[in-house]
């Protein structure tokens, strides 16, 4: 087990090398480096004084370097848009763009396994063929036009919700966090429900289709031609085996949901990560991108590595193949 | 005679599909005494599996019984609610499958699983569940039953597996079990001790067993009465030695001749020629006809049903005729 | 004897179309018909949009600021002439709608061409070359399959755009569908790649070597075949998501230029008006975009359940 966590890590490093190394073709090729460090109002002097220091003659392999040295402690200069410190942008939009991401996650399971187990489990009923329908349709929606379509409803129609923003956040320590007031409740509702809505069917239709292969195993038989109860073999027995995969999928999807997080952050002017990156491609602000991206990459290995584990801590297959070896 | 365990009249199961109806099995009969074992054996297609799945009421949609009955002790079971045939299952009638490794659920330990099945038809408590499972491991032969109690499905060999399943189907003490081809996914070194254990389990609990196979070799060590099917019809049943050395029908002749033995020299294995019928195609009156070398005209035209011969029953006009 | 013996080489290709499972399953059921049907007529509206649209949105001397914001036609204050009603130009929804359409299943469907063609052409390779070419691609593959579509595209986008800051048209648009042919190839090149390499070991490709016929040609014609199914149904599926990230990144402000607005565009335009009360703006080209991703998507569905034996 050790080799399998020392592999992959290796391997989570080589892919973070190789995403920085875009960024770095990013920050170097396109745009004017000096420029991307020190904002459009630097003087000639400062420009001077940095070529120099940047050591922009030397050879690729030390410009590479000096900038993962930089990026893994967070530097990657001033952004061209907002002549702040990127660093100090990302870490203030940061968590407005979890607290999304997650609400959305967990809406998106606690309503998305159950349906897919119902559907399994009723196939073939009007009802199950009503809920499929609508999956297909949330997964054919646009995830901007659900939000636009939500707020059209409940806060154009209906005026029940806010639809931009994050409203009262209050701050603790490094973490702003909207989910302490009431008014930070109602901002988060739409966007949380917009993000999670393909998240939901596709949640859905995994779950479905993996408990339907699941109910044609043998062993599923074996259990019913034993007498087991019906409650038994769909919920003790295929219920489990059909949540080990399921599981780790979803935990995958937690970096898709962040990326996802751009277009509802539009939508709903949802002052986080994604509405940053959006600006940043609009204004070609390539230091900006290139944090955004190494940082992404960052947390996609992360939840890899993570999911990897979890794995192991679920399936007993893998985890006691070292005994089984001696048998 | 006493009374059979388990009678199945003139059963008939169908597919429906969209270019017509497939009959899988047609005017199936026979009967399996108590503490019996009956060898079922064809090709792969004649519907013995199908049989053994129609008993314990899991024939899987859209295959239906269109016709017949199945009786357990005298009482109907083909036409019970799901729920009270759910209580029949494994309680009543125990079954085991071909594949061991697909068979266990790879997420349980082996003894969850046994524990689970105990519990769910008799009324004990957990500690006596588990002294049960222990003993019934033991039974079959799994050293170190004990600490093997808690193993995962995946840590044990091929056979092992078999013993476990074979242990389930007995858990709850039923009084039949199916076994449709048990030894079929195993090496050969392990299949004789698998059918020597099954034999001896079943006496032992005072099981009868319907044992599906195609393999004559399984059915001529274990059975007591062998019953050979054919395009899902029953083409001779008879007691095992009889029906091997003095067949009555010809495909069963064919059958036994195709089996090469030690004892014989021979020049050239005996073979049938042709194949059995698909569903869509079957012949008019003997389902065998085409292939029979001994076929005449009452063959073609009309279907003969289970006939008295010299020590067998055979669904053949020569019987008739006299002539076996 | 037996009845199996109608010759089958008299049936021409079109009755046994006609007879195959895939027609049965098609004529049965009512969505593929409905949802066939309804991408029909996208498709029709779009590429005729020139001919059968009312009005031209894009042509300014038609524009009249006085028939500006009118509701559609079945609403107080609508007029027939626009039937669904028109926007703060005075532009038709309908006629851009039409128009837009066309701008958005155009990219859809040359990005999801491109993507076809990269990814079939490097699981050819992959599958063909193996060794550590074959593990460099497959690395690639599982790298990018980590990272959602929108993302990627958006990327290519933002370099496009910072590379070449006053594009015209026509590199706008290269721009944008080969960023979205880049996030679909995976699955192609998977697929041919399984297909290649269990013909690759096949005796027929290793004798044709011996003759001294390029088994490259040889294996062509036998991988094709296996993998036109698979391929066939990816592209369906895919088709519907090339369409919503080009909506999505149009929608985003970062995908087709503002001269030629998709439907994505103009449902952008269209969010600003939905406060004061101009909901027709944007809803309209929203249920376009949806009607022709939902088509797509059920055709696809009922094509993968239609081909896949094990599910019937």
């Amino acid at each position: 087990m050790l080799a399998f966590v020392l592999r992959r890590l290796i391997q989570a490093v080589v892919v973070m090398l190789a995403v920085a190394f875009i960024a770095f073709m990013l920050f170097q090729y396109v745009g004017d480096p000096v420029t991307n460090l020190l904002g459009q109002d630097a003087t000639a002097e400062q420009r001077e004084q940095l070529r120099a220091d940047l050591g922009l003659d030397q050879p690729f392999v030390v410009q590479f370097a000096r900038f993962v040295g930089n990026a893994v402690r967070g530097e990657f200069g001033l952004s061209l848009r907002q002549g702040r410190k990127v660093s100090a942008l990302v870490v203030e939009r940061f968590p407005a763009t979890i607290e999304l991401a997650v609400s959305a996650a967990v809406i998106a399971l606690l309503v998305g396994v159950p349906l897919g187990v119902y559907t399994a489990l009723r196939r073939g009923t009007f009802g199950s063929q009503v809920w499929m329908t609508l999956s297909l349709v949330g997964v054919s929606l646009p995830t901007f036009l659900i939000g636009i379509l939500l707020i059209l409803v409940f806060a154009v129609i209906f005026k029940l919700l806010p639809s931009f923003g994050r409203g009262d956040v209050a701050s603790i320590g490094g973490w702003t966090t909207g989910l302490l007031t009431v008014d930070g409740w109602k901002h988060l509702v739409l966007p949380a429900v917009t993000l999670s809505v393909f998240q939901l069917a596709l949640i859905m239709r995994l779950v479905r289709a993996e408990m339907l292969e699941v109910l044609r195993t043998d062993y599923i038989k074996f259990a019913r031609a034993r007498g087991l109860s019906d409650r038994a073999v769909y919920f003790g027995h295929a219920l489990k085996n059909t949540l080990v995969p399921v599981i780790t999928i979803t935990g995958l999807q937690l970096g898709q949901l962040i990326a996802f997080a751009i277009i509802t952050e539009t939508v709903f002017q949802w002052p986080g990560m994604g509405l940053l990156f959006i600006q940043a491609v609009q204004f070609a602000d390539v230091p900006v991108m290139a944090a955004y991206l190494c940082l992404i990459a960052l947390i996609f290995v992360l939840i890899n590595l993570a999911v990897d584990l979890l794995y192991f801590a679920v399936d007993p297959r893998l985890r006691i193949e070292r005994a089984a070896a001696g048998h | 005679m006493s009374k059979p365990l388990l009678e199945v009249n003139h059963l008939r199961v169908e597919f429906p599909t969209r270019r017509g109806t497939l009959v899988a099995l047609d005017d199936v009969s026979f009967s399996i005494a108590p503490g019996e074992i009956l060898g079922v054996v064809g090709e792969s297609g004649a519907g013995k599996s199908l049989t053994g799945a129609s008993i314990i009421g899991l024939l899987e949609p859209p295959g239906r019984i269109a016709a017949g009955e199945i009786r357990l002790e005298g009482e109907r079971i083909d036409d019970l609610p799901p729920e009270r045939m759910r209580t029949i299952r494994g309680r009543r009638i125990g079954a085991i499958f071909q594949d061991p490794l697909t068979s266990l659920n790879p997420l349980y330990t082996v003894g969850q699983q046994l524990i689970e099945t105990i519990q769910t038809h008799l009324p004990v408590d957990a500690a006596q569940a588990r002294a049960r499972a222990v003993a019934l491991l033991k039974e079959t032969g799994i050293p170190a039953a004990e600490q093997r109690f808690d193993h995962y499905p995946h840590q044990f060999s091929g056979g092992m597996r078999q013993r476990v399943v074979i242990a389930l189907a007995l858990a709850a003490e039923p009084q039949l079990v199916v076994a449709d081809e048990p030894t079929t996914a195993l090496d050969v070194s392990i299949q004789a001790q698998i059918i020597a254990l099954l034999k001896r389990l079943t006496k032992q609990h005072g099981a009868a067993v319907m044992l599906v196979t195609h393999d004559m070799g399984v059915i001529a060590e274990a059975s007591d009465r062998v019953a050979v099917m054919y395009a899902g019809r029953i083409v001779e049943v008879g007691p095992v030695q009889q029906v091997i050395h003095h067949p009555a029908h010809p495909y069963t002749a064919g059958l036994m001749g195709s089996i090469p033995s030690m004892a014989a020299t021979y020049e050239r294995l005996l073979q049938i020629d042709g194949a059995m019928p698909r569903l869509n195609a079957i012949p008019a009156g003997c389902a065998f006809n085409p292939r029979c070398p001994q076929a005449f005209d009452r063959c073609r035209r009309e279907r003969p049903d289970l006939m008295l011969a010299a020590g067998t029953e055979a669904a053949c006009w020569l019987v008739d005729r006299g002539y076996r | 004897m037996s009845n199996v013996l109608a010759s089958p080489a008299k049936t021409s290709r079109w009755a046994r179309f006609l007879d195959s499972d895939l027609w049965y399953s098609f004529r049965h059921s009512p969505t593929a018909i409905a949802a066939s049907l309804i991408a029909l007529l996208c498709v029709v509206c779009a590429l005729f949009a020139h001919w059968i649209a009312p009005h031209d949105p894009f042509d300014l001397a038609t524009l009249d600021l006085l028939d500006a914001r009118l509701p559609p036609a079945w609403i107080e204050g609508g007029t027939g002439k626009y039937l669904l009603g028109t926007d703060d130009q005075g532009r038709d929804i309908l006629s851009a709608l039409m128009y837009g359409s066309r701008i958005s299943l155009f990219v859809g469907l040359a990005s999801v061409a491109l993507s076809m063609l990269i990814g079939v052409g490097l699981g050819l390779v992959s599958g063909f070359a193996g060794g550590a070419v074959d593990a460099f691609i497959m690395r690639v593959c599982d790298v990018m399959l980590s990272f959602p579509p929108i993302l990627v595209a958006l990327l290519i986008d933002g370099v496009g755009r910072a590379l070449f800051p006053n594009a015209h048209e026509v590199l706008a648009f290269s721009v944008l569908v080969i960023a979205i042919a880049l996030t679909g190839w995976v699955q192609y090149a998977r697929t041919v790649r399984g297909s290649t390499m269990v013909e690759r070991n096949k005796e027929y490709v290793q004798a044709a070597r011996v003759i001294g016929v390029a088994p490259l040609r040889v294996m062509f014609r036998h991988v094709f075949p296996n993998v036109l199914g698979p391929v066939l149904v990816l592209a369906t599926i895919q088709i519907a998501g090339a369409i919503i990230t080009e909506a999505t990144l149009s929608f985003l402000g970062v995908g087709v230029p503002p001269t030629s607005p998709s439907l994505g565009t103009l449902i952008r335009i269209g969010q600003d008006f939905l406060f004061s009360g101009e909901w027709w703006i944007t809803v309209f080209p929203g249920l376009m975009l949806v009607l022709i991703a939902l088509s797509v998507n059920l055709l696809g569905d009922w094509l993968r359940d239609a081909l896949n034996p094990r599910l019937r």
